[in-house]
């Protein structure tokens, strides 16, 4: 791997750098903390009409993975409203592998827009880590299928224009061979979005699927085959799509607040020893972090599936993350409880937000047991034990 | 990797396999050195590779990490780090004799500054014929003889304290701290690397354990605990060889002073090698605490490898100092350009 970037990629990072400094507004980020949707419409817009939306859809057009992964991290360091842009270009990406020309024309092509978005129908209230036994029924009736059931933390179901819903199609076949996958217009009859709210901000759903008819050519991939497709959808969203350097906003808010905040003996927290000690670790850990990430960008860069190397940078940030996470908030103590907009919060309340945030990306993307049962079976080469 | 240094990847790989492993480092105790192996490398003429190309040399740091990671990886009881790191000092002060040049006599580094006349712990210390040593200011070259005589410590190494008595100046004043600066931060990279070989064998070699050892009626690596102790470790065991391998590309474009800590955008060689070893040591403590224990009270038997490893993840990964220091240190590079001291 090189660890000097092209010059392409330089180029395409200042672009990107140079528009979030531009078109990133503290409303922005003050409004998807409000309410809890990572989503800004306007804001991917934008990015849209700058042209670099391309080149965020995984393995579209001649653009380089390294380019992908570029935006989504610099998106993820400025703290940007980046959650529903991710699984929109995921879906596109999915679309761009298995998909029609009726798919690309009807949702691909709107996708790039920056004006539409997808959401992701996996999780089932009994089925999480066991996505492959989903029992959501698809029926099929002449050329139209009739599907009911439910869905479960369907996030950005109430901004989207579609849901990528993975259905059971055959009860009577192993479970991974009876799924097929749909892209469901979210304005079809019969659908019903409930918000579910979090220990953090971020809000999800869940959504209720009632005699909800579709023609057949809204179908992703063949019938049953659902799994390949879910398949496709993973190794695309594996590491390089955000969510692998949570820890650099935090630090530079930590920074913030640790050169201005009094310590013991008229000296300040940055002064303190064990502080600078735990700077300089998260400054370590999000390194590595990075590296870990421009690996699988890397390896897809050449042509390559980092389906492992995605789960190796995921399990690493998030868990590390976490660990960060506990050290700040019990160096600022009680003020490291305060919320947003609180009097004498410490970080301005980030430390109280990235406390609450932190617990959630060991769970969603694929837990870290669900990774690290695919590290030791595909890479370490250890017995399947389920 | 370049095709060249997949040839010097083969090449080191086969000659650690071959010539040193756990056998030699046993066999090698107490002094911590093999000195067969030792004459067999010289023949090669790797201790003179990391000096420049006109004089012989011509390896990279890159170059350099690779045949770390193969010595760390068979745990070979050989100075060629601290060797290689004291023939790039010693030609950059045109101080270099041809005996050094060929591993005839073997040079060293006093890696922590001379305190009250003696060197302590040194790495190389009872076996190095020249030792370099950072005095205050002045740049020593120790040439009195050897000990031969090892301190009994963790990681059988061949560890000694020296005194100055003797010694020459080879440099002074500000030249003098630049360049066992830099050597310093050489040295880290390579031991990282180095910590990184130790890290690979201790997952193969627990891998390879749990897939064979049965309890219950089953290979114990199809215990989920168990998967999912080692499964955090490849992950670990690639993020510090990348983080090593920056750290070498940094030294080879003698990149300093591109920090953005708040950005993540970090280049400067120092801050690279000192975030490597830190790294890599934690690393390679994790990888042989769990190498350890899945091999159950084998693991701590004399007879099993695992154990050898395990020592020595522990003592190379803080023989220069303690990590929490490294970590202060590595605070005040990372936070000078902060505007913060
Ligand atoms: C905020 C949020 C947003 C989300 N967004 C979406 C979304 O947009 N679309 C979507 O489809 N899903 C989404 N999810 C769902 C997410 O993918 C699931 O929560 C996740 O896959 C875990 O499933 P579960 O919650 O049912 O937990 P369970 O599967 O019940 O797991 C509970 C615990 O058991 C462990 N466990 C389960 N199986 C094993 C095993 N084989 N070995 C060892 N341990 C095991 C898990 O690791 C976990 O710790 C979201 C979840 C959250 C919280």
């Amino acid at each position: 791997m090189d660890f000097e970037l092209s010059q392409k990629a330089i180029d395409f990072r200042s672009q990107v750098k140079k528009f979030i400094s531009e078109n990133l507004t503290s409303e922005i980020t003050l409004k998807m903390h409000e309410t809890g949707t990572f989503n800004d419409k306007s804001f991917n817009e934008s990015l849209a009409a700058e042209g670099l939306l391309a080149g965020a859809v995984p393995g579209y057009g001649d653009r380089d993975p390294v380019e992908l992964y570029l935006l989504f991290n610099e998106l993820e360091k400025a703290g940007a409203p980046y959650d529903g842009l991710a699984v929109t270009m995921l879906v596109a990406g999915v679309i761009n592998a298995v998909g029609t020309e009726f798919h690309r024309e009807e949702v691909l092509n709107k996708l790039l827009t920056g004006k539409h978005n997808c959401c992701l129908g996996y999780s089932e209230p009994d089925y999480g880590s066991d996505v492959a036994s989903i029992i959501t029924k698809a029926e099929k009736i002449e050329n139209r299928w009739v599907i009911n059931g439910q869905k479960m933390w369907t996030t950005m179901a109430h901004e989207s224009d579609w849901v990528l819903l993975l259905t059971r199609t055959n009860s009577d076949v192993p479970k991974h061979k009876g799924m097929t996958m749909f892209l469901v217009p979210m304005n079809t009859p019969g659908i019903e979005i409930q918000p579910v709210a979090t220990m953090a901000s971020e809000r999800t759903n869940a959504t209720f699927y009632d005699n909800v008819e579709v023609e057949d050519q809204w179908r992703l991939g063949e019938i049953d085959d659902g799994w390949s497709v879910m398949g496709v959808a993973l190794a695309l969203e594996r590491g390089v799509m955000g969510g692998t350097n949570p820890a650099v906003p935090l630090l530079k808010h930590v920074l913030n607040w640790a050169e201005t905040t009094p310590s013991e003996n008229k000296s300040l927290m940055i002064d303190n020893a064990l502080m600078r000690e735990r700077i300089a670790r998260t400054a370590i850990i999000n390194q590595v972090g990075q590296l870990l990430t421009l690996r699988a960008a890397w390896i897809a860069a050449t042509g390559g599936m980092p389906g492992v190397e995605g789960s190796m940078a995921k399990i690493y940030a998030s868990e590390e993350y976490q660990k960060v996470v506990g050290w700040f908030q019990q160096m600022a103590g009680a003020e490291g409880l305060l919320s947003f907009g609180a009097e004498d919060a410490a970080a301005s309340g980030w430390i109280d937000y990235d406390a609450r945030h932190a617990p959630v990306t060991t769970i969603y993307g694929g837990t870290s047991e669900i990774n690290r049962n695919n590290i030791a079976e595909r890479h370490l080469g250890l017995p399947r034990n389920r | 990797m370049s095709a060249d240094q997949e040839t010097i990847q083969d090449v080191f790989s086969s000659f650690f396999t071959e010539q040193t492993g756990p056998e030699s480092a046993r066999n090698s105790m107490p002094l911590g050195f093999d000195a067969k192996a030792w004459e067999r490398l010289s023949e090669t003429g790797a201790p003179g590779m990391g000096v420049s190309l006109p004089a012989g040399g011509g390896a990279s740091l890159s170059d350099l990490v690779i045949v770390a990671e193969e010595a760390g990886a068979k745990i070979a009881p050989l100075p060629i780090i601290d060797h290689v790191v004291a023939t790039r000092i010693l030609e950059n002060l045109d101080s270099l004799e041809p005996e050094v040049l060929t591993g005839t006599l073997l040079a060293g580094l006093a890696i922590r500054p001379v305190e009250n006349g003696v060197a302590k712990s040194v790495p190389t210390g009872s076996i190095a014929n020249r030792l370099i040593a950072l005095d205050e200011d002045k740049l020593l070259l120790i040439n009195d003889e050897p000990p031969n005589k090892s301190l009994p410590n963790h990681g059988d190494l061949p560890i000694a304290h020296r005194g100055i008595n003797g010694a020459t100046v080879i440099s002074e004043g500000t030249e003098a701290t630049e360049v066992f600066e830099r050597g310093l931060n050489e040295w880290k990279t390579l031991i990282s690397a180095f910590l990184v070989g130790i890290t690979r064998s201790s997952i193969e070699m627990t891998v390879d354990y749990v897939k064979e050892r049965h309890q219950f009626g089953k290979p114990i690596g199809s215990f989920q605990s168990i998967q999912h102790g080692l499964a955090d470790l490849p992950g670990l065991y690639d993020g510090a060889r990348l983080l090593v391998n920056k750290a070498a590309w940094a030294g080879d474009r003698e990149i300093t002073g591109e920090i953005n800590l708040t950005d993540n955008e970090i280049s400067d060689f120092a801050t690279l090698s000192s975030m490597s070893l830190i790294f890599a040591g934690e690393t390679s403590l994790q990888a042989t605490d769990r190498g350890l224990h899945y091999h159950g009270g084998y693991g701590f038997s004399e007879e099993y490898d695992i154990q050898l490893f395990y020592r020595r993840a522990r003592a190379w990964s803080q023989i220069l100092n303690s990590p929490s220091d490294e970590c202060l240190l590595l605070a005040d590079l990372l936070l000078e350009d902060n505007g913060v001291k």
